[in-house]
């Protein structure tokens, strides 16, 4: 069912380029995907913007709704247009390949710097590893295991836009799950690479990814750890 | 793999900014109750010279305050001057260390100045 119009203003171009601006017919349970999409497939199908899932799983359809990063799949024109006006714009601090779509290679990059992938110290022949679901380090990993990678977090940080180098709370956020898994090996390498002012010690703990974390993740708590587990490894020479 | 020297640095750094703020903590409940009990008790500029200028404890006390102050700034301003400036590192951490050092300078002078004028030294 229609119920009026939508004033929609979206980025098109890449680096350099200008608002354009579309009505969109406003409907019941609308998202913020489905205006892009009608503006893509009945008004100009020259705009570029990227989704999969369509449901708040695969993360990809992130982009800044009114100045803030969101996933625009989950996102309902009732919550943030009640105006009845939209401003679309790709994700900040990332390269703008085309109108709302960015190139995440800065973004995954970093996941590797800070030594992202699961170091395993046991072979298929050991017996899996018991972990009892109430132990400390479990629960730490487990309140930052749910990341999807959509880049909302990178997005909404004030230090990644200021240092490029920032290895951003996403990144971070990963480390900190695999520092707290018991059956990982990589910690002391992992430890000096988010170490400094390219990792958690920039993080000026002003939440930002907390606030805007579609999944409801603390990032800011993650790094924070990340911080203490830095500072005891300097201490004890082990850096 | 150890951290690179840098990221060492920055560490320290890091660490040591935290050192300091733990200390300043302390130093400024003890210096704002200092001010608000003689406030509170009428004491002249001349009654507080006499109590506390000359000693030794005191002095000791504001101090330690004022290189933890020197030590906890100038790192900080050298983050700003990195991040809002987009200055160079080297650059930040010159200008932060001649500001640390003049902050010193200044601070350890007026605890001198004191402690003597209260008969110290």
């Amino acid at each position: 069912m229609s119920t009026g119009s939508l004033s929609v203003s979206v980025w098109r171009g890449s680096k350099k380029g200008r608002f354009a601006d579309y009505d969109v017919p406003r409907r019941d349970r609308q998202t913020v995907l489905d205006v892009v999409t009608h503006i893509q497939r009945y008004i100009d199908p020259s705009l570029s913007y990227r989704f999969s899932c369509r449901v708040g799983v695969c993360g990809s359809c992130a982009m800044t709704v009114n100045g803030r990063a969101r996933w625009t799949c989950r996102t309902h024109v009732n919550q943030v247009a009640a105006d009845g006006r939209l401003r679309i714009e790709p994700l900040r601090s990332l390269r703008v390949i085309k109108d709302l779509s960015v190139d995440m290679t800065d973004f995954f990059d970093k996941w590797a710097k800070a030594k992202g992938a699961f170091e395993p110290t046991a072979t298929r022949t050991n017996d899996l590893a018991a972990i009892q679901p109430g132990d400390f380090k479990r629960r730490q990993a487990s309140a930052g295991i749910e990341c999807i990678g959509c880049g909302v977090c990178y997005a909404s940080c004030d230090v990644v836009q200021w240092n490029s180098d920032y290895l951003g709370p996403a990144a971070l956020n990963r480390a900190w799950t695999l520092i707290n898994d018991v059956r990982d090996g990589g910690s002391r390498e992992r430890l000096a690479a988010v170490a400094g002012d390219a990792g958690c010690h920039a993080c000026h703990s002003q939440q930002g990814c907390v606030e805007s974390c579609p999944k409801h993740l603390n990032p800011t708590a993650s790094i924070a750890g990340l911080k203490r587990a830095v500072a005891w490894a300097a201490l004890k020479g082990t850096l | 793999m150890s951290a690179r020297p840098d990221t060492l640095g920055e560490t320290r750094l890091w660490l040591a900014q935290r050192f300091s703020a733990a200390v300043l903590a302390i130093c400024v409940v003890i210096h704002l109750g200092g001010i608000i009990m003689t406030v509170q008790a009428g004491l002249t500029a001349a009654e507080i010279i006499d109590r506390v200028g000359g000693h030794a404890g005191w002095f000791a006390f504001y101090v330690v305050f004022v290189l933890a102050a020197a030590i906890h700034a100038p790192i900080g301003l050298r983050t700003v001057l990195s991040e809002m400036m987009a200055m160079p590192k080297h650059h930040a951490s010159l200008l932060a260390l001649v500001f640390g050092l003049f902050q010193a300078a200044l601070g350890l002078k007026a605890v001198w100045g004191f402690y003597r004028l209260g008969g110290g030294a």
